[in-house]
């Protein structure tokens, strides 16, 4: 089903592809759901045949820690869904911007990120990639001139998220494409939150976007995984910061992935690489649970924004509520972005202002009796945290405010019940807010 | 001329299932260039791959002869030559199809980064197939379902089993 009358390709609509993607039938069993390949390794036909696989000159599997069958499938379906060249996948959400990382930095050289990040995103690029002595310097993503103002000539990618954790912060991908298209650089879009149905970053000009899966694509909170994507637009070799492409790798007889792998020379380095050497592999399980998700993302995500659409209109209304950080609500400052990037919903995880502060925000928190008190977003059940007293901790004062996670702040991720019982349950729980504890 | 932007799937295929014999212009004595990988992975697929370069002639590549030039290829040892494959410049494609037309190759493939719209006319015109700007590796590894075995985008949405190449 590739073509048209005229013989030109014709591409399968969003819904088709987020169910077949990746996943024609078994070609050995015909079993029709994707099997899950829980092997750790595959036989070689013979030592001329493992020699291949070793040296990459042919295509075929050597070790789960570098590809597998089922996280294959997934790959191909989040690579077909964002319309990238090719995903690799991993454990988590913070494995894949590692791996992305990891394929663009050299000790002593720099990033731009915006400041306006999931915490745990803030803390790995602050504390922990400074361990390594990649520098992350975090920028206002607001304004998109402020990332060509921070550019320094060792920066090696702009790193922003489409719809940002927790706040409903939507950016300008477009602007900020052009800038690292400027500066030679990539632009890193982490697409959680909004997930390819809603936005694709790609299409905007981002070069590689990265999931934490964990949250809608699989959609069910069972499973831990990320992936990264490559567009296969980038010019690797158009200046000298990237040498993990352009250079020779030891490791593969000096091999150089660009000039052999062409558009899929970032996908092959991350897995021949980044997940042969740093380790953090997908597990099969994960991906075969992530893979039936993927399946129902479409209709999901219509119904998880529809939901938060109408919790957020309850809050706006709600005299123990101060603010809605909506970007789906017309007065939110984001509306207009979101509903260029956007346009089909603005996902479901926002956050409100309760009045009373710091205590208020714990006590909506704790008397939620639908809504569970728990540190993910994107489950089919609604969620709620308070930010400041949990995943947002480690920062401080002014670096909670900047995230848009100061004390009174509470973050909901809508899911997909009755929407009457989410806003019955935060009604009763703001009207215990309300009392002294 | 006949669209080169796109190449549908199924012409790829009948391409890919016609031919036997394939000459490699710009192979590689160099066993970890991106032409000797093209050329191992099509003889692991069955075609027999002849190798053409000058800078290598006489020499032998991966179990073949190297000759300096498509011409230069002895009708009795090869027999007939299907298809060119062209790891050149593209500004140095022209001679080449010439060539290519002279010896009787009924396919004319120029590799990724590789199009010149002018000799792709006068092989078309000569009865020739020309696809450019691809990798007949890539392509038999996406028709095949090999190169979503890496998690590219094959861009193949099938629920029909697909038949083991044995
Ligand atoms: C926007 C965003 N990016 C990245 C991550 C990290 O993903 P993971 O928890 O799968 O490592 C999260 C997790 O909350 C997130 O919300």
């Amino acid at each position: 089903m590739s073509e048209d009358t005229k013989g030109k390709p014709r591409q399968p609509g969003f819904e088709t592809r987020a169910i077949h993607a990746g996943a024609p039938p078994d070609p050995v069993t015909g079993a029709r759901t994707m099997p899950i390949y829980h092997t750790t390794a595959y036989v070689f036909d013979d030592v001329e045949h493992a020699a291949s696989l070793f040296n990459l000159s042919t295509f075929g599997y050597i070790y789960s820690r570098l590809t597998n069958p089922t996280v294959a499938a997934l790959e191909e379906r989040v690579a077909s869904l964002e319309g990238g060249r090719g995903a690799t996948a991993t454990a988590s959400g913070h494995a894949a911007q590692l791996v992305a990382f990891f394929a663009l930095m050299a000790p002593g050289e720099s990033f731009l990120a915006s400041r306006k990040l999931y915490g745990g995103s803030l803390t790995q690029f602050g504390r922990t990639f400074a361990k390594f002595d990649w520098h992350a310097i975090f920028v206002d993503p607001d304004d998109p001139e402020n990332f060509a103002r921070a550019l320094t000539p060792n920066c090696k990618a702009i790193f922003v998220e489409s719809l940002a954790n927790p706040g409903g912060v939507v950016t300008d991908i477009e602007a900020i494409a052009r800038i690292a298209r400027d500066a030679g650089i990539p632009l890193i879009v982490d697409n959680t939150l909004a997930t390819p149905y809603l936005c694709r970053p790609i299409e905007w000009g981002a070069d590689i976007v990265v999931h934490s899966t964990t949250k809608f694509l699989g959609g069910h909170g069972n499973a831990m995984g990320g992936a990264l994507v490559d567009s296969g637009r980038f010019d690797w070799a158009q200046n000298d910061k990237f040498p993990a492409l352009t250079a020779p790798e030891p490791a593969y007889h000096g091999l150089r992935f660009y000039e052999t792998f062409g558009d899929m020379a970032l996908i092959m380095q991350t897995k021949a690489v980044g997940l042969r050497d740093l380790g953090p592999a997908l597990s099969p399980m994960n991906a075969f649970l992530t893979l039936t998700g993927i399946e129902t993302l479409p209709l999901r995500m219509q119904r998880h924004c529809e939901n938060a659409l109408a919790v957020a209109r309850f809050l706006e209304a709600h005299p123990r509520v101060d603010w809605v950080s909506y970007a789906g609500l017309p007065s939110n400052p984001y509306a207009a972005l979101a509903r260029k990037y956007m346009p089909g919903g603005a996902g479901a995880v926002f956050t409100f202002g309760v009045k009373g502060g710091y205590d208020a925000g714990v006590k909506v928190v704790e008397s939620c009796e639908l809504l569970s008190h728990l540190a993910n977003v994107g489950d089919t059940r609604s969620l709620i945290l308070h930010p400041a007293s949990t995943t947002h901790r480690q920062l401080t004062d002014e670096q909670r405010t900047a995230a848009g996670a100061g004390p009174e702040v509470v973050r909901l991720s809508i899911g997909l019940e009755s929407v009457e019982d989410i806003i019955a349950d935060l009604d009763q729980a703001l009207g215990l807010s309300a009392t002294r504890p | 001329m006949s669209d080169h932007d796109h190449y549908p799937d199924e012409h790829l295929r009948r391409i890919l299932r016609s031919v036997k014999t394939i000459a490699m212009v710009g192979a590689s004595p160099d066993w970890n260039r991106p032409s000797a990988f093209v050329m191992e992975y099509l003889q692991s697929k069955r075609y027999r791959v002849i190798p053409v370069n000058p800078t290598a002639a006489g020499r032998t590549i991966n179990g073949e002869t190297c000759y300096a030039a498509l011409t230069d290829i002895p009708q009795e040892s090869a027999g007939r030559i299907d298809m060119v494959d062209i790891f050149r410049r593209s500004d140095k494609v022209g001679p080449i199809v010439d060539e290519a037309v002279a010896i009787g190759a009924s396919v004319v493939w120029m590799q990724i980064g590789v199009r010149n719209d002018e000799a792709a006319a006068k092989a078309e015109a000569a009865g020739l197939t020309v696809v450019m700007n691809r990798c007949p590796k890539i392509e038999y590894g996406r028709l095949h379902g090999e190169l979503s075995w890496g998690g590219f985008n094959s861009g193949i949405i099938s629920s029909k089993r697909r038949k083991l190449n044995v």
